[in-house]
């Protein structure tokens, strides 16, 4: 089995998408002949050529707001915002039109449109380049919101989001973009709005998205080795979020711990405790807790790994939660 | 030394002087916008007046509470019904909250329009599509890069289509006017910005919106920038049909600034009495569209008092009609709140969706 990048796997999935269906367009700042800060749409604008895969002016608002015209017109927009905290001078076209365009339209205009956006922090970037910006988006009734954590799960979930009916943002972990994976890209597996459990374990569940998912399966390798089995479920998706996935995880279980990078406070991870605590009150044997970035500014690189959830932060967590 | 304070840029220019064919007591200068005729000319006179008529029962619904709030458009008929009128069916015009003169033009029925500001549907409950004419746009300019973004598209496709985005003189204050400006400029689409620079952006004059002419701008992407009469419908009609050309047959976008004015105020929630000087609204009231042209008709022998009356009489039956058909219009049903979030409701807009219709009996089915 070949092994593949998470970059490969997102370009070959934007390739793919551009060869089935001649209305996808792909587009951002530096997609074209640089391929991208991050290469994830290297040789696409050599092999499709410049009106389907084409660079814009320096213009978040104006990359989203083309967007909707595109769609209107009947085109599949799939842009790229550079970096995570780049996308806010966007949130205005994402949220006020984007998102509510087929509500406001009763249906007549959907906006099949993709942002990726390369997001979370872990490579010692600079300031404003390694945001979580996930609450933003999963807060705007309208969109879909995407995160994948593996190279095979993210050509699959890029290839379903450029398919489907409804605006999708993609969130890119970039720790993970030189992440690797034995198997064959394909697509047709889990569809977006399922939940994975990717380890199996009885004593407690871990709960996480994106990067933190390898971070929870290095905390399962440890606990493993002191006898705690842990279960970790992948959300893939955080709207919609598959409730069943998680009740059926945690009632299982009967301990669970969120993990996420973006700050705790209104992080996703209230969102899951919160629906946790609704389902499976009567399952649950210990409060649930929450591993995250912490209520501050996403700090400077040379500090950066005492903000990112650690494996010694999960594995203390998951004692707590074993002791009730 | 003493340094001298920088000096806003007044309008001197020639090309500031905006562009005209009706004089301000209607006498013709130049020739006729190509394919007016004699019905056509007429033409532009009766959608005036409807959508004079209609913007004023709007303004008597609200004060009635029958709508919750209107943008009355009164002062901007010319502008609005000369510009639509120089489109095309294949082409998209995308309005913001202050445009019923062009959506009228676009054939979009009233009512169907009218039920954004009764609270019945965002965007109204008329098809964008069929129309040519795009949901009514709230956030200030966001819609001009939507025109840009389809005006692409339809380049790409190889229509023989433009858009046309709709703005007021604040609009330009917004970051999203200059990156449609821009982006429209480098992509070579097939766009007009039609900004109606009526004079105030609620209660905060031109003055404070900008230092520079608004057709000036334009300059500053490498795009045409044309000043123009707003009130003068003939004008108007020029301008935006040659706009329109250079668009469709060389991807040149213009920006068009028509210089014409709110006689009304921003919204009905606000008393523009407490900012507008009441001078300059009577200078303004001297120079309103529909009775220069009216003038112009008469003299020219175009359209006489029986056309007149026939006009009278089709707004009064349209006023009828909007107000019989706003205040038949009921909400619309309570499950619609959920319909169209996405293509597939999902389980937990389903189970919320089934809480408000059956006290959620059926999520717990």
């Amino acid at each position: 089995m070949p092994e593949t990048t998470m970059a490969a796997a997102l370009n070959t999935a934007l390739a793919d998408s551009l060869e089935r269906d001649d209305r996808v367009l792909v587009f951002g700042e530096d997609v074209g002949k640089l391929g991208g800060v991050f290469r994830i749409t290297q040789g696409l604008q050599q092999r499709f050529g410049e009106t389907r895969v084409f660079d814009t002016p320096l213009a978040e608002s104006g990359i989203a707001g083309i967007s909707v015209g595109l769609a209107l017109a009947g085109w599949r927009p799939v842009a790229e915002m550079q970096f995570d905290a780049f996308s806010y001078p966007a949130l205005n076209q994402t949220i006020s039109h984007i998102a509510r365009y087929r509500y406001r339209s009763r249906g007549r205009a959907p906006m099949p449109v993709v942002i990726r956006i390369p997001e979370a922090g872990g490579i010692g970037a600079a300031e404003n380049h390694s945001d979580s910006p996930e609450t933003y988006y999963a807060h705007t009734v309208g969109l879909k919101v995407v995160v994948p954590s593996t190279p095979m799960d993210a050509y699959d979930l890029l290839v379903q989001s450029i398919a489907d009916p409804d605006p999708v943002v993609f969130l890119e972990p970039k720790s993970r973009y030189w992440s690797k994976e034995s198997g064959e890209l394909k697509s047709g597996g889990l569809p977006i709005g399922r939940a994975r459990v990717v380890r199996e374990g009885g004593h407690c569940t871990l709960i996480a998205w994106g990067a933190m998912v390898s971070r929870c399966l290095e905390a399962a390798d440890l606990a493993a080795e002191d006898g705690v089995e842990l279960e970790v479920v992948d959300l893939r998706t955080l709207v919609p979020l598959d409730l069943e996935t998680l009740a059926v995880a945690v009632r299982t279980t009967g301990r669970a711990v969120v993990v996420h990078e973006a700050p705790m406070t209104l992080g996703f991870g209230a969102e899951v405790v919160a629906r946790l605590v609704e389902d499976c009150f009567v399952n649950l044997e210990a409060p649930v807790l929450r591993v995250t970035g912490y209520d501050t500014p996403y700090p400077p690189a040379t500090i950066e790994e005492h903000y990112v959830p650690s494996v010694e932060r999960i594995l203390s967590a998951v004692g707590r939660v074993l002791s009730y | 030394m003493k340094v001298e304070e920088p000096q806003p840029l007044v309008d001197q220019e020639p090309a500031d002087v905006p562009f005209r064919l009706l004089t301000p007591d209607g006498t013709l200068q130049g020739d006729l916008p190509p394919g007016l005729d004699r019905d056509r000319l007429r033409d532009l006179y009766r959608l005036m007046a409807l959508v004079r008529r209609a913007d004023l029962e709007a303004t008597a619904l609200q004060r009635q509470g029958e709508l919750a709030v209107w943008a009355p458009l009164s002062g901007q008929e010319a502008a609005q019904v000369g510009s639509a009128f120089a489109l095309q069916p294949q082409d998209m015009a995308f309005p913001s909250y202050r445009e019923m003169g062009a959506a009228v033009v676009r054939g979009v029925d009233i009512v169907d329009y009218l039920h954004f500001y009764r609270g019945t549907w965002h965007g109204g409950m008329y098809d964008p599509a069929e129309h040519g004419f795009g949901m009514i746009s709230v956030p200030v300019a966001s819609q001009c890069l939507h025109a840009v973004g389809w005006a692409m598209g339809a380049a790409m496709d190889g229509k023989d289509a433009c858009a046309l985005a709709y703005f007021g003189d604040g609009a330009t204050s917004e970051g999203d006017f200059h990156e449609a400006c821009n982006f429209s400029a480098v992509f070579k689409a097939p766009a007009i910005f039609f900004c109606q620079n009526n004079g105030w952006a609620i209660s905060v004059p031109l003055s404070k919106q900008t230092a520079a002419p608004i057709h000036r701008k334009a300059a500053g992407y490498g795009l045409p920038g044309v000043r123009v009469d707003g009130n003068d419908i003939l004008a108007v009609v020029q301008v935006t049909q040659e706009a329109r050309q250079r668009a469709v047959d060389a991807g040149i976008p213009t920006l068009i600034e028509a210089v014409t004015y709110r006689l009304g105020p921003h919204s009905t929630a606000d008393d523009a009495s407490i900012y507008q000087p009441r001078e300059e609204v009577e200078r303004w009231q001297a120079l309103e569209p529909l009775s220069r042209y009216r003038t112009f008709l008469e003299s020219q022998g175009i359209a006489d008092a029986a056309f007149f009356g026939s006009v009278d009489e089709e707004a009064a039956a349209i006023a009828a009609k909007i107000r019989a058909g706003i205040a038949a219009a009921p909400p619309r049903p309570v499950h619609e709140m959920f319909q169209w979030v996405y293509e597939q409701t999902p389980q937990h807009l389903a189970r919320q969706r089934d809480e408000v219709l059956h006290g959620g009996q059926d999520a717990d089915a």
